[in-house]
């Protein structure tokens, strides 16, 4: 067992309205409200300039808010610079001090926290330790792979013991089969060591895999906060049912309600499902590819445009009165032809009701 | 640990600047110490009582220069936020107001009160006149106006600029003000002198006399007579060039699309204009064609006719302009033809465009802006060189010699040498600024951050034939040119005594010994050794002065950057005879008085090779991930111990090269020098133009030669100590400067 020389400090981060606006009118985050909480790994995510990476910045202090406040633990830090914030960040492209060696790279923010050097040492080394880079301390970063790279980086953020640690990005760089093994790294230590962890990716999957909790954020603004299973069985709107894991949106009309139940119609297709508070009216459904039952039963009909085998599962392309749609079935052994027709049915649990657009 | 370390700490730049004020007020001389910065001799000499070195406290004291004393009041005023913390608006309100007041009143009172009390007469109107003076500022108020500075800008960090940055904000601060003193001060103050009129008011109609004086603008030349020496400039850069840009996207062509076998020889080329002080060409065109020149000569004997005069005007300056500069079209051009990507060649190829449409429609057409910049490159080199046409000019004027003539000749007229700076500066300033649009909006950079596999191809015929002949020609020319410098050194008198001889060797370079022992009696070396000495004094200050200003413009946001860019790089635009006359023109007076002091040759130094440093900075740090600062910020470094510990040792490349370069370039400046030279400070190449102008043409180019080897040593130990450096560590960050 690892001597555990690091030590938890892990704090809350509050975001109070905050904004921050480039230039004149560039608006990268727009009124935000966010809690995080102490000891949990949050993620950030979303598509590519939603303002999710500025976020993170202005809890690093490497961006300044436009306006509004952000608390650290209960000490208001939103006037003060990187420097003088205890938060520490792991960089997308690890931004090693390729000059020094990976001993000195960890070391590197002890010795501006006023740790004497025989203290700041034994600190990085089982910082090292920690990441399973014992005896790496004399290479330069440029004699390490990828992913040794990567466990330097989070060892020098590490060590420093931060209320909040910050990730972005931090896996785009790996190749697909290291990713997985360093998410579930990352994870671990976090939970070993019950750190505040805010982690930024625009891969919905590591975010599933990795969070306690997501911030789905889009066009400057967040869409939904959750845990990952909220979030994939609940979305609240169509982009959030559709950027995490894929959903047909299946336009649809709510007439009736009973209690807490809706019962919708799509062509003349019934279906019953939680109303969450819709009104009767029109309204969309968000069901996912492997919740649709094709061939028996009631449904509304539809044409089967492409059927494709994939091995595991046959992937189907339905064109039906609204648009297409597309659905996964587990049943290869029979697959259903290209241009028959075929009643489509959701199965019990997994449809969601959401707004119209 | 981190937030006990950085809270509630005190300040130690704010101590620094306090103490170091009141040193500079208490204890030092506040006046200049006639012997220099570095002689102590004042220490004995009836210090600090005696009037001429007295710290500004005693001269109150004793009931002298009671103007200085209301300085007191910004210097009592911070004491009382020492104990402030940096948030409270107090602490940014004291410091802020004490530094602008302290450095107003500096300003005002240097200006308002020199050598003959107040310098205006209104002021002499309004307070009577004073009865006292004073000389130019010295260690004292160099040291407080620093502090007042440095605590003003610690007083607007504490407000929140740039994050509350003390060190950037104190960068910033810093450039902007020895940027106004040393390079817009001196311009401003010499456009100024172009309006004076002979008995010192100032008028227009003296300007305009001067400004369309026939002798700038006149058309002569057109009915045989001489033209205006505005028109001859600009006729001659437009033609330089033309020339210097064809030439070198001739050599560029040969280097990058042929097969041509000697491509390191042809880019070892480009060190030469680095290490040719400007006029030795002008010398070794002399020793060829000059009247008594060896092919003068030849060609007068095999056709029998007398030797002409004809390289003296403009076809001398011409050539030997084109000569020097090639090189730097050369170097420009080289970069864009490589950046043209070999995908896109190799595209228009694939569409089935032979070699010559390929390069016809493509490469050339995507060259077009590099073309430009070369070509203004070579139009503001060819305005501001003063060393060839000095040399070789005859009745040719240009702009650059005639203010010298107007500044040195008999007809000392200040006046007019502003008007013609004025209009030099306003040719090389447009055409500054035309680069500038024209890269702005034109980038046709083709390199991208994915790797080409492409190979370039290789010329078309009917291009690579002329191209290999005129590269041939023009390169055996410069050979044979460089060849006559060598020579020439050895040869007695060139053209009446042709006679291999050491002897200009032993006259500049002569070690004897005495009873003092080793006793350098060469007549060069005094010369020799001032020049090492202030260039080496220049180099690292404009290293210094470069990196911090590329740190700033390509890592720190702040408002009005693009002034602050535009400011700091137009010294590239301000030709070197402009800067000459300007700062002895503004420097010879009170408050700033350095005229014939080493100081003012290291000043004009560093303003003049700055862009330099600048660019190589700016080059090298922007390959450096801006992830590296950020996570060193976060790692709970400040934005100084971030540039100490990062930035600066991964610039070692940029910093060694930028050293050396500014040492060479102020071991071979000439325009701005040959102002600013005096009996005590002598340079090498104002040393060398006063022999040229005595005939004596053997030492003149022995001592060039001996110059072209220093340098040639010194930049060859840049290439070997760069080398190291990259080999020794390895890595992809490590750049070639």
């Amino acid at each position: 067992m690892v001597q555990m020389k690091i030590s938890n400090k892990a704090a809350p981060v509050n975001f109070v309205g905050v904004s921050k606006v480039f230039g004149r009118n560039v608006v990268a985050v727009d009124d935000i409200n966010l809690t995080v909480e102490a000891g949990k790994l949050v993620t950030l995510l979303g598509p590519s300039g939603c303002g999710k990476t500025t976020t993170l910045r202005m809890i690093a202090g490497l961006e300044m808010v436009t306006s509004g406040q952000i608390l650290i633990g209960d000490k208001d830090v939103t006037k003060l610079p990187a420097t003088d914030r205890d938060v520490s960040m792991v960089f997308q492209s690890y931004a090693l001090f390729p000059h020094m060696s990976v001993l000195e790279n960890v070391s590197y923010g002890l010795g501006f926290s006023g740790f004497p050097k025989p203290e700041a040492r034994a600190r990085a080394v089982a910082g090292l330790e920690l990441v399973g880079l014992k005896g790496y301390d004399g290479r330069l970063p440029s004699e390490l792979s990828g992913g040794q790279q990567q466990r330097v980086a989070v060892a020098r953020a590490l060590v420093l013991e931060p209320q909040v640690l910050l990730f972005d990005e931090p896996l785009s760089n790996l190749d697909a089969k290291l990713r997985r093994q360093v998410r579930e790294d990352i994870r671990a230590i976090q939970q070993d060591l019950g750190l505040t962890v805010v982690y930024v990716t625009h891969d919905q999957e590591e975010a599933l895999a990795v969070s306690d909790e997501i911030v789905v954020m889009r066009d400057a603004r967040i869409a939904q906060v959750g845990t990952p299973r909220e979030l994939y069985d609940a979305p609240v709107d169509s982009f959030v049912a559709d950027f995490i894991g894929e959903a047909n949106l299946i336009p649809c009309e709510v007439v009736a309600i009973v209690g807490d139940t809706a019962e919708v119609a799509v062509d003349n297709y019934r279906y019953r499902l939680a109303s969450r508070g819709l009104p009767t009216g029109p309204a969309q459904l968000a069901v996912r590819p492997a919740r649709i039952m094709l061939g028996e039963c009631e449904g509304f009909d539809a044409t089967i445009a492409k059927a494709t085998y994939v091995g595991v599962r046959m992937e189907y392309s339905l064109q039906t009165s609204f648009g297409s749609i597309f659905a996964v079935l587990d049943d290869v052994a029979h697959p259903l032809k290209a241009n028959s027709r075929v009643k489509v049915g959701f199965k019990q649990t997994g449809p969601v009701l959401i707004p119209p657009n | 640990m981190r937030r006990a370390a950085t809270e509630e700490r005190t300040h130690p730049a704010l101590i620094l600047w306090i103490v170091a004020g009141w040193v500079g007020y208490v204890l030092l001389p506040w006046y200049g110490v006639e012997d220099g910065l570095l002689r102590l001799g004042w220490l004995v000499d009836g210090y600090p009582l005696d009037d001429d070195y007295a710290p500004a406290a005693f001269l109150i004291a004793q009931g002298n220069k009671l103007w200085l004393a209301p300085l007191l009041l910004p210097l009592i005023a911070p004491l009382f936020v020492v104990g402030c913390s940096k948030s409270d608006p107090r602490y940014s309100i004291v410091l802020t107001v004490a530094g602008s007041f302290g450095c107003a009143w500096l300003v005002a009172q240097g200006l308002g009160i020199g050598i003959r009390g107040f310098s205006y007469h209104w002021l002499n109107e309004l307070f009577g006149n004073l009865g006292d003076r004073q000389f130019g500022m010295g260690y004292g108020a160099l040291i407080v106006a620093a502090s007042f500075l440095f605590l003003f800008t610690q007083g607007i960090a504490a407000r929140g600029a740039v994050n509350g940055d003390v060190f950037v904000v104190s960068a910033i601060g810093g450039v902007i003000v020895i940027v106004a003193i040393f390079v817009f001060f001196p311009i401003g103050h010499m456009l100024f002198n172009a309006f004076v009129t002979d008995e010192g008011g100032y008028s227009l109609t003296t300007f305009a006399a001067k400004f369309f004086d026939d002798r700038l603008w006149g058309l002569g030349c057109l009915w045989g007579a001489r033209c205006g020496a505005a028109l001859n400039s600009l006729f001659l850069a437009v033609l330089v060039g033309a020339s210097t840009t064809a030439l070198g996207l001739t050599f560029a062509l040969v280097v990058t699309r042929s097969g041509f076998r000697f491509k390191p020889a042809l880019r070892a080329l480009t060190v030469l204009p680095i290490i040719t002080p400007p006029f030795v060409i002008g010398l070794a065109l002399i020793l060829l064609f000059g009247l008594s020149g060896t092919v003068t000569v030849t060609v007068a004997d095999f056709f029998g006719g007398q030797p002409t005069r004809w390289l003296y005007g403009l076809p001398g300056v011409l050539i030997a302009q084109t000569l020097a500069f090639t090189p730097i079209a050369f170097l420009v051009l080289i970069g864009v033809v490589e950046g043209v990507s070999p995908s896109m060649e190799e595209a228009a190829q694939t569409l089935r465009a032979s070699n010559w449409q390929t390069f016809k429609t493509v490469s050339l057409p995507l060259m077009r802006p590099g073309l430009a910049n070369a070509f203004l490159l070579g139009f503001i080199e060819s305005m501001a060189d003063f060393g060839n046409p000095l040399v070789l000019g005859g009745n040719f004027d240009v702009l650059s010699t005639e203010i010298f003539f107007a500044i040195v000749g008999a007809q000392y007229d200040q006046g007019r040498a502003a008007v013609l700076a004025m209009v030099l500066l306003c040719f090389t300033l447009s055409a500054f600024y035309l680069q500038r649009v024209w890269l702005g909006k034109k980038s046709y950079t083709t390199v991208t951050g994915k790797g080409d596999a492409g190979v370039h191809p290789l010329m078309p015929r009917r291009l690579a034939i002329p191209v290999f002949v005129i590269a041939g020609i023009w390169g055996a020319f410069t050979i044979i040119v460089y060849g006559m410098i060598i020579y020439g050194s050895f040869v007695e008198l060139w053209g009446v005594r042709n006679t291999l001889t050491f002897k200009h060797y032993v006259t500049a370079f002569s070690i004897g010994f005495n009873e003092h022992g080793l006793h350098w009696s060469g007549s060069a070396w005094d010369s020799f050794w001032t020049t090492i000495y202030i260039a080496a004094v220049a180099a690292p200050l404009t290293a210094a002065v470069g990196l911090v200003t590329a740190y700033l413009l390509t890592r720190q946001t702040f408002v009005g950057k693009g002034a602050f860019e535009f400011g700091t790089m137009l010294s590239f635009a301000i030709p070197g005879t402009v800067i000459g006359v300007s700062y002895i023109l503004a420097f010879n007076v009170p408050p700033i008085e350095i005229t014939g002091t080493g100081i003012i040759l290291v000043i004009s130094f560093i303003f003049r090779n700055m862009p330099v440093g600048v660019r190589a900075g700016i080059a090298s740090m922007s390959q450096l991930d801006k992830s590296l600062d950020e996570s060193s910020l976060t790692l709970g470094a400040n934005s100084w111990q971030t540039f100490r510990r990062v930035i600066l040792p991964l610039l070692r490349p940029a910093i060694l090269a930028a050293l050396v370069f500014s040492f060479v370039r102020a071991m071979t400046a000439i325009s701005a020098v040959i102002f600013l030279v005096s009996a005590e400070y002598d340079m090498a190449t104002s040393y060398i133009i006063g022999r040229v102008e005595n005939n004596d043409y053997g030492l003149a180019i022995a001592y060039s030669t001996t110059l072209i080897f220093v340098m040639l040593a010194t930049v060859a130990i840049l290439q070997i100590l760069v080398g190291r450096i990259q080999i020794g560590r390895r890595t992809h960050f490590a750049t070639g400067a």
